[in-house]
């Protein structure tokens, strides 16, 4: 593949502020809290990256939410019950959501338009549910007191500090976010400008003709939805270890329509679209934070207007109009 | 004659209505074969009983000797037995080009990971879908078109661009439904030569349902007339035109005539 020079200069720009930006403005202004806050929203752009493939296979995904509390879940019953190190449950958090997807995605994945969104909007509230029954996840009371992410060295090389020895976790968290935050996206792109992107591309545009060229079309689509899964599998994982608990509520119906809105904001046909959207809905819903009990009605108004007139998302206005990026 | 595809008692029943019943014909290798009939005779059923987009009632459809109905669409696509669609099927906001690339993936060597790391398959198969998609593109004509959005294109183009699809999978046998709806007389003309040479010069043998009958006795070698389900004559287009059942059957409709 070949990338431009503004595209790489962007991406330059992009690494050289979260990476040391970011760490200088914080260290600035002694906002430490800031890292909590920038970490969620590198989580929650994750889990709202697979979310956005959903849509490239022309499906309405508003249950991401139950794949991140999954995540979030098995991680934690791996560490806490299983004594797993942190940094092998996490994949092992993505792997297992994938396979729920790909159980949960066998019957749903017929369903396209509505009929998809509306049972997939079930799927986080099932989730919950789940977990306030199953005697493993603990009920009510969920699993507390998370360790934090031990250290991991290879031949006495140590490769991952110990998080509980070191001095700021909350910075080595919001680094460690970003890391995964940008394998995913670097993923993303690359899925999207491949073939797998391009049969994607294909039945989203019209499913009877993809399958006329012979794309198993069943097959694909399952694929992406656990891929999806897997994403908001390591999100949800990761977000658990950082707050060291886990409940029920920690991912809500709001957070899966949350995900979904991150992705029309930030726009379905740009791959970084969902990782704008997230940062920009986290803080747009904390700034109108002041508006007391008028917020809700602020920033829907405020959604309702940015789809209505920006139909391909914010991104939109820089690239015009059929680019992508 | 040897048979590549067999129509073997074929039925398909939509609640109370028969669409097809008991039809049974071969059609041989490197043949054009035409299937006519007045609207709602059931021809376009039967093309898609043969590429297994809905299932027979009862009968089977068999090529080389294997059975190809009741599966599923893509499996007898990978097999190279391809329809294109009556209805304008296209990718709308793909190219003319990007749609003929991503139609070639059935011979993709690499697999899917091997596409996503950038294996040197990989990029060998997208060297020569490339080049294959300029190659056909050229053949029929489009490689002006290359670059424009399919959603741009007018009709007549739209009909090509679908048997470019068609096409571009590498099929053995292809199966055009009403592939000249919407073409002027030359566009028409223009396209019978190049279903012709797509038989002669790229082996591929082509089953079509057209309404224009100029164009379907120009083209076929054989021709399958059904009416209401049912297979009334079968036989090269002369013997069809002085068929008495054929004749009826077309007079007795008020919106076709076989142009005889
Ligand atoms: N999915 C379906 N459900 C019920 N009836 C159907 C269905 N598809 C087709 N039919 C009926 O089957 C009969 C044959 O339809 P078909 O589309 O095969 O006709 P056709 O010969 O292709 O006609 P045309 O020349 O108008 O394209 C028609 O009476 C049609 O209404
Ligand atoms: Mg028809």
């Amino acid at each position: 593949m070949n990338f431009s020079a503004k595209q790489i200069l962007g991406v330059a720009v992009f690494l050289l502020v979260i990476f040391v930006g970011v760490p200088m403005f914080i260290a600035a202004t002694g906002r430490w809290d800031f890292y909590f806050t920038l970490t969620s929203v590198a989580l929650l752009a994750i889990a709202s990256a697979g979310v956005w493939l959903t849509f490239y296979i022309g499906r309405i995904n508003i249950g991401q939410g139950a794949f991140a509390l999954v995540g979030a879940y098995v991680s934690a019953i791996l560490v806490v019950k299983a004594g797993w190190s942190f940094w092998i449950s996490l994949p092992a958090a993505g792997l297992f959501a994938a396979l729920v997807a790909v159980l949960l995605g066998l019957p749903i994945l017929r369903l396209r338009g509505v009929y998809f969104a509306m049972i997939t909007l079930v799927l986080t509230q099932v989730a919950t549910l789940t977990a306030l029954a199953l005697p493993i996840t603990n009920g009510a009371k969920g699993i507390t007191n998370i360790p934090l992410p031990s250290g991991v060295s290879l031949f006495g090389l140590t490769l991952i500090p110990d998080f509980g020895q070191l001095e700021n976790t909350r910075m080595a968290f919001y680094f460690t976010a970003c890391i995964l935050m940008i394998i995913t996206y670097a993923a993303l792109y690359r899925l999207v400008n491949s073939r797998l992107g391009h049969l994607c591309r294909s039945m989203q545009q019209n499913e009877e003709l993809a399958s006329s060229i012979g794309v198993n079309i069943t097959y694909i689509r399952i694929l992406i939805f656990a891929i999806s899964s897997f994403f908001g599998g390591i999100g949800g994982a990761m977000f658990g270890s950082i707050s060291q608990s886990v409940y029920p509520a920690t991912f809500v119906v709001k957070d899966s329509v949350d995900f979904m809105l991150n992705c029309f904001l930030g726009g379905l046909g740009y791959v970084f679209g969902p990782m704008l959207g997230t940062l920009l809905i986290y803080f747009g819903w904390d700034l109108l934070f002041e508006f007391g009990k008028y917020q809700l009605l602020i920033y829907s108004t405020i959604l309702i207007v940015v789809i209505r007139f920006l139909p391909d998302g914010l991104l939109s206005i820089r690239f015009g109009k059929g680019e992508k990026k | 004659m040897s048979a590549l595809l067999q129509i073997k008692n074929v039925t398909k029943k939509y609640g109370g209505l028969t669409a097809n019943n008991d039809i049974s014909f071969d059609v041989a290798e490197n043949e054009i074969l035409s299937v006519i009939g007045p609207n709602g005779a059931g021809k376009s059923t039967l093309f898609k009983m043969i590429s297994s987009f809905v299932p027979t009632t009862s009968g089977e459809v068999l090529y080389r000797g294997e059975r190809i109905s009741n599966l599923k669409p893509h499996t007898v696509a990978r097999k190279g037995v391809v329809r294109t669609f009556q209805e304008t099927t296209i990718f709308k906001s793909m190219t003319v080009r990007e749609s003929v690339v991503v139609a070639q993936h059935l011979r993709a060597k690499a697999s899917l990971a091997g596409y996503f790391w950038g294996s040197k398959t990989a990029r060998q198969d997208v060297e020569s879908f490339g080049r294959y998609a300029d190659e056909l593109l050229e053949f029929l004509g489009m490689d002006s078109i290359a670059d424009e959005l399919a959603s741009n294109l007018p009709q007549g183009n739209l009909r090509a661009l679908g048997i470019a699809i068609g096409l571009a999978t590498d099929p053995k046998v292809l199966l055009l439904d009403e592939p000249f709806a919407g073409m002027n007389h030359d566009e028409t003309m223009r396209m019978v030569d190049l279903v012709r040479s797509v038989r002669d010069e790229r082996g591929v043998t082509v089953m079509l349902v057209e309404h224009d009958m100029p164009a379907v006795m120009k083209i076929s070698d054989r021709i399958v007339v059904l009416n209401f389900g049912e297979k009334i004559a079968e036989g090269s287009p002369s013997e069809i035109q002085n068929n008495e059942k054929v004749i009826e059957a077309y007079l007795g409709s008020a919106d076709d005539e076989i142009g005889m």
